[in-house]
């Protein structure tokens, strides 16, 4: 520290550490926040790198291994056990994190792409087109997401593709109305009228003042929104509308071993219970979030 | 002393333009919904190949294209459907040959009284939990209070539906996991969604007593001698309900699509289990009386929460 502090330099780097060391604080004052993001690391790292962590293939199937007991020692099966088909459980959990998690994480990018441009556009703009985003998005407040969703994939078909459209569109209402009313505050705001009379652009004063400020709410939202979105992934699949059959996901897992549940409990149990653990978590992070910035989203 | 909602009715006067404007608005959402169901199923595709098999020939298609109306001009298609919408009619259900919005509106009372059980388990539930949460503020009480309603909250509703299944039907053989012929066949579902309702209710309803302890009404009512009772029920609940019943309709829609995974894992003949049927056998009549139907609920009941605030707050109602 002393040696950073004499040169200029390495002012950045020191900023870097006593920054890292504020987030190290942080951990250390909430474990139990601490332990959900060391836990959705690990979910990450599982998503991205699945071939390296998972014991087995997660589509081999061996028909002699069927319905493996958890804590059953047998080659080709690890920890959890093996479904109807004999297929690992735990290698078809860290690969069904890549399918879940990428699906959500795809759709809450669009939702929050459609949503925040939407915003924009409504608290800028004045005119029919402002007045038209906001009824559309009390419109949607009647018709419940995953009925929604249901019907939108009854016309387009299920598969990846129209699972992550499907999500986005019905997940893009919060996050435009944040960003509108966030634009609506900061455009009475005296320093843009300033900004104004010295020739500021409309696009620049969105990258330089409204942006900055609707970004650590739009953050919160996605981190809330991004466990709804694995649970009605889940909810399609589960129901044979999301992904295609035999795709290692959680949701279509737990519809799998449904079928099974008198003799093979764990082929439904454990999938569940990785959705739950997930989205846990990311509650758990999104409520810390929204508690330290900003009170007025705590009923989210 | 005169029902809060009687004085209400009669003290202010600007109550009946405040319902009949929002009466106004909840159509006016009606209809947009309405309007969107057309734009969902007629523009997304071609119903005609939806409803026939593959190896259909042209001359078919173009038969059942025919027969649907589906080869005129789009804006009479769309008059049409909207004329036909409001007289209620949503067309024929292919797979029952009934009205859609008939069998819609026939299975709703076995949803409403699924809703209700749940509500019930809900309520015996939440309530004490968030009243003891409140009272012992910070104790391991609250913090079990919070962390289950926290866990619980991340449980998808068709897992806890088969979680529930495994122990009471499969393990125990208490009760049989599907159908409805008996009115204890409600249980295991209504169960499945009061469990999913607590972890909310719990949860706001523990914010809100948090929340209105803190006043300086409680201190004040204690401070007079009121007994802890006296102190909860008319003070501290009658105010932690306002956010409470604020979230419950914000909460509504994602209610009914637990009652659709939910009434379809247990096979209870609801709305929801229709749909989902419906949505198999591309049905699609009733899928839009479903939209439509299950809009205007959220609809009516958004409008008695806005009510319910009148009784409960009075400055609500001379604002």
């Amino acid at each position: 520290m002393n040696v950073a502090e004499q040169t200029p330099k390495t002012v950045g780097i020191r900023m870097a550490g006593t920054r890292g060391a504020a987030v190290l604080r942080v951990l250390r004052s909430n474990p139990i926040v601490a332990l959900c993001a060391a836990f959705l690391a690990a979910v990450v790292v599982c998503a991205i790198f699945p071939g390296l962590l998972a014991p087995h293939n997660p589509n081999t199937i061996e028909i002699y291994s069927r319905f493996v007991r958890p804590f059953h020692k047998r080659a080709g099966v690890s920890v959890l056990g093996s479904d109807a088909l004999g297929r690992d459980i735990l290698s078809r959990i860290i690969y069904g994190s890549r399918v879940s998690i990428g699906i959500a994480a795809a759709a809450v990018t669009l939702a929050g792409g459609i949503g925040v441009s939407l915003g924009f556009i409504s608290g800028l703009g004045k005119g029919v087109l402002s007045a038209a985003i906001m009824r559309l998005a009390d419109l949607q407040f009647s018709i419940p997401s995953l009925v929604l969703a249901l019907a939108m994939v009854a016309v387009l078909g299920p598969g990846v593709r129209n699972v992550i459209v499907v999500l986005a569109i019905g997940g893009w209402v919060p996050y435009a109305r944040v960003t509108r009313a966030q634009v609506l505050v900061v455009k009475e705001r005296e320093f843009v009228g300033a900004a104004r009379g010295i020739g500021a652009s409309t696009a620049w004063l969105v990258r330089r003042h409204i942006l900055p400020n609707a970004i650590g709410v739009v953050a919160i939202i996605a981190a809330l929104e991004m466990g709804q979105m694995m649970i009605t992934e889940a909810s399609l699949s589960f129901l044979g509308l999301g992904v295609p059959a035999g795709t290692a996901d959680w949701g279509a897992m737990i519809s799998d071993g449904r079928d099974y549940l008198a003799t093979a409990w764990w082929a439904s149990a454990f999938p569940g219970l990785a959705i739950v653990l997930t989205v846990a978590a990311l509650n758990v992070i999104g409520d810390w979030l929204s508690d330290r910035s900003n009170p007025v989203l705590r009923d989210w | 002393m005169p029902h809060a909602l009687t004085v209400w009715l009669h003290e202010d006067d600007t109550l009946l333009s405040r319902v009949s404007r929002r009466l106004l608005g909840g159509i006016a959402v009606l209809l947009g919904v309405t309007v969107v169901v057309f734009i969902l199923l007629h523009l997304t595709g071609n119903p005609a190949l939806i409803l026939l098999p593959d190896q259909a020939t042209n001359a078919q298609i173009a038969q059942v294209r025919h027969n649907l109306g589906l080869d005129r001009p789009l804006w009479i298609q769309f008059a049409k459907y909207m004329w036909h919408a409001l007289h209620g009619d949503f067309g024929t259900s292919i797979y029952y040959r009934q009205g859609a919005m008939s069998l819609v509106l026939s299975r709703l009372p076995n949803t409403a009284m699924l809703a209700g059980v749940a509500m019930g388990i809900a309520a015996v539930l939440a309530v004490p939990a968030a009243i003891l949460a409140a009272r012992f503020r910070g104790t391991i009480i609250d913090r079990v209070v919070m962390a289950a309603s926290l866990v619980g909250y991340a449980v998808p509703t068709f897992w806890l539906a088969i979680m529930i299944i495994l122990i009471f039907s499969v393990t125990l053989g208490w009760l049989p996991p599907s159908g409805f012929d008996s009115a204890k066949q409600l249980i295991l579902p209504g169960l499945t969604l009061g469990l999913y309702e607590t972890t909310l209710l719990s949860r706001l309803l523990r914010r809100g007593l948090v929340d209105a302890y803190g006043r300086d009404y409680i201190r004040t009512a204690r401070a007079k001698g009121l007994s802890e009772r006296r102190v909860l029920i008319p003070h501290a609940m009658k105010n932690a309900l306002i956010p409470v019943i604020t979230v419950f309709g914000l909460q509504l829609g994602s209610l009914l699509g637990g009652a659709v995974v939910t009434e379809t894992i247990f096979a209870f003949p609801g709305v929801g289990y229709l749909l989902v049927e419906a949505i198999y056998q591309r049905d699609f009549a009733i899928v839009e009386a479903f939209v439509v139907v299950s809009a205007a609920i959220i609809v009516v009941i958004n409008l008695l929460v806005d009510l319910l605030y009148g009784v409960l707050d009075p400055r609500v109602r001379y604002a």
